[in-house]
């Protein structure tokens, strides 16, 4: 689908993996261009952190020990939640891609030299980055400052753990394209929007964690996808989960759900029809 | 005043009209504000289901205060809430639109896309506090039962005057809307809890700095024959109105200067 002309000719001159690392390059700029909202937003993160932290506290000092959580660990997963709202997007509904389905500029995107699901890959692993230091970091950080937490005991977990966070992103974008590429079909959004937030919000873990879901429930939680954007990664933070067991689960629902996206992605290619003009 | 309302409402059925021309994608919106504002009810039963007490407070209780709390909000949400949006409109600069009209800029920001999915909010817990008023062991004297309208028009009025003060903040703070989150979205939901899991210093804050202990704690503490954490004097339980009232004059004067202070960047 390239189209001729001078500037097609002079992109492929530009090694393919080096063009996704400039979109994430600049994705990374352009949403730590608002550094006031992202800063507003993080300290609402850090408050709400607080907040479902004294929640827990007072579960745990009813059931001590409950799903294999100690008070310690209930309230450093409430504020690695906090910190991965952003990241992982829990409230984020789909990629700005959907408003360019909407509007037909995706057929401009279908026309460039890269791959449609790569390159809002790569938009949004940029996005995630300045996330992560941004909104990950601080509400962990106040947190630290006034609750002992359950800090990783070695460099090693600190790795494991960014693993994990990584994969999970993974997860939160395939996800979120899958929502995106809905628009072809069902145009209105915001249903898709909705569904998307509230199966999120519940079986992340996000409301409350995973662990304390009670008998079947629980069951069915820990192997939905959702499971892969916070709870995984909190239990590998809190050393709860063994990391190979925990990779592979991420790392299955993230190849699972990025296939179904180049799926989805071919059959709407063929739906599309540009009207030139 | 009274014009006021009556603008009001004229302002917000237009909306409503607008919005009820897609019956289907109300319908749906409505019920999808319903499921997300029932998550929060979901902890709660979860929490409960591995304890009998949180708090020292049992279910019916805390259902009480989550439904207090939860109609409260939503009233103020679905009449205040879209105030917020103050900073988008300074920033696009369609304010200056709204300055320009003949209705105070305040009603045209609260009633902008009057959106009926706010009432979905209402739904689950308008249903919440029902069931937890038949189910609340509590000898209702005349006092106690005159106390529930009072405290949930008390809670409606400071969440309202929450709504407009984040409104106001961003003529400080043009991009800072999320952060006023952390009073309003973050006292809606602490509000669900008894305040006594917070701990002394915190309860103490929200008492005397951010005085969220008054949308239905004070009140609740009253009708539920509970000694109070902090120690203070009875005539708190009922200090409601009057923190409402407070909280309303310096929202509108604090408005009022973030208006006359706004200066358009004319493009």
């Amino acid at each position: 689908m390239r189209s001729p002309g001078v500037r097609a000719r002079s992109a492929p001159s530009l090694h393919t993996p080096l063009r996704y690392a400039w979109v994430a390059a600049y994705a990374f700029r352009r949403y730590s261009t608002y550094r006031v909202a992202a800063f507003s937003a993080t300290f609402t993160n850090t408050v709400f952190g607080f907040l479902r932290a004294f929640v827990l506290i007072a579960v745990w000092h009813a059931r001590p020990a409950l799903g294999g959580y100690d008070v310690a660990d209930a309230v450093t997963f409430s504020f690695l939640t906090q910190g991965l709202i952003e990241p992982v997007r829990i409230f984020g509904g789909s990629l700005d891609l959907t408003e360019r389905i909407r509007t037909g500029d995706v057929s401009i995107d279908l026309h460039r030299p890269v791959d449609l699901q790569g390159w809002w890959l790569a938009d949004d692993l940029g996005r995630a980055a300045f996330a992560v230091l941004s909104r990950g970091a601080p509400p962990l950080i106040a947190g630290g400052l006034v609750f002992s937490l359950r800090w990783p005991p070695s460099p090693g977990r600190w790795a494991a753990f960014a693993v994990a966070v990584l994969l999970a992103v993974l997860v939160s974008f395939a996800l979120r394209y899958l929502y995106s590429l809905a628009v072809f079909w069902v145009h209105d959004d915001r249903g898709v929007t909705a569904i998307s937030l509230v199966t999120t919000m519940f079986f992340s873990g996000m409301i409350i964690p995973l662990v304390v879901f009670p008998g079947p429930l629980a069951t069915v939680a820990r192997v939905l996808p959702w499971a892969a954007l916070v709870q995984v990664p909190a239990d590998v933070f809190l050393g709860k989960r063994a990391d190979l067991g925990a990779y592979a689960f991420q790392a299955a629902w993230a190849v699972a759900l990025l296939v179904a996206g180049r799926l989805l992605t071919m059959a709407a290619r063929r739906r599309l029809v540009i009207h030139g003009g | 005043m009274v014009d006021a309302v009556r603008t009001y409402l004229l302002l917000a059925g237009t909306w409503l009209r607008a919005a009820a021309q897609y019956p289907a994608s109300m319908v749906m919106l409505i019920v999808a504000q319903a499921v997300v504002t029932s998550l929060d009810l979901a902890a709660i039963l979860i929490i409960f289901a591995h304890t009998s007490r949180l708090g020292g407070f049992s279910l019916p209780e805390v259902m009480f205060l989550y439904g207090t709390a939860g109609v409260s909000f939503a009233l103020a949400d679905l009449t205040f809430g879209s105030a917020d949006r103050l900073g988008e409109h300074i920033r696009q600069g369609t304010l200056d639109t709204l300055l320009v009209r003949p209705v105070g800029p305040l009603l045209q920001l609260a009633t902008e896309d009057f959106s009926p999915r706010r009432i979905g909010k209402l739904v689950p817990t308008g249903a919440v506090l029902v069931l937890a008023l038949a189910r609340l062991d509590v000898a209702w004297t005349p006092g106690r039962v005159a106390t529930v309208p009072l405290m949930l028009a008390g809670g409606y009025w400071i969440f309202a005057a929450l709504w407009v003060l984040s409104a106001t903040w961003q003529f400080a703070v043009v991009d800072g809307k999320q952060a006023m989150n952390s009073v309003t979205y973050g006292g809606a939901f602490l509000a669900q809890y008894p305040l006594s899991i917070f701990g002394r210093d915190v309860l103490r804050g929200l008492t005397w700095v951010v005085p969220l202990a008054f949308v239905n704690w004070q009140p609740a503490l009253y009708i539920l024959g509970r000694p109070d954490p902090l120690g203070l004097p009875v005539f708190f339980r009922f200090a409601s109105p009057l923190v409402a009232a407070a909280l309303s004059v310096l929202a509108a004067v604090t408005w009022r200067t973030g208006l006359r202070r706004y200066r358009s960047t004319g493009s």
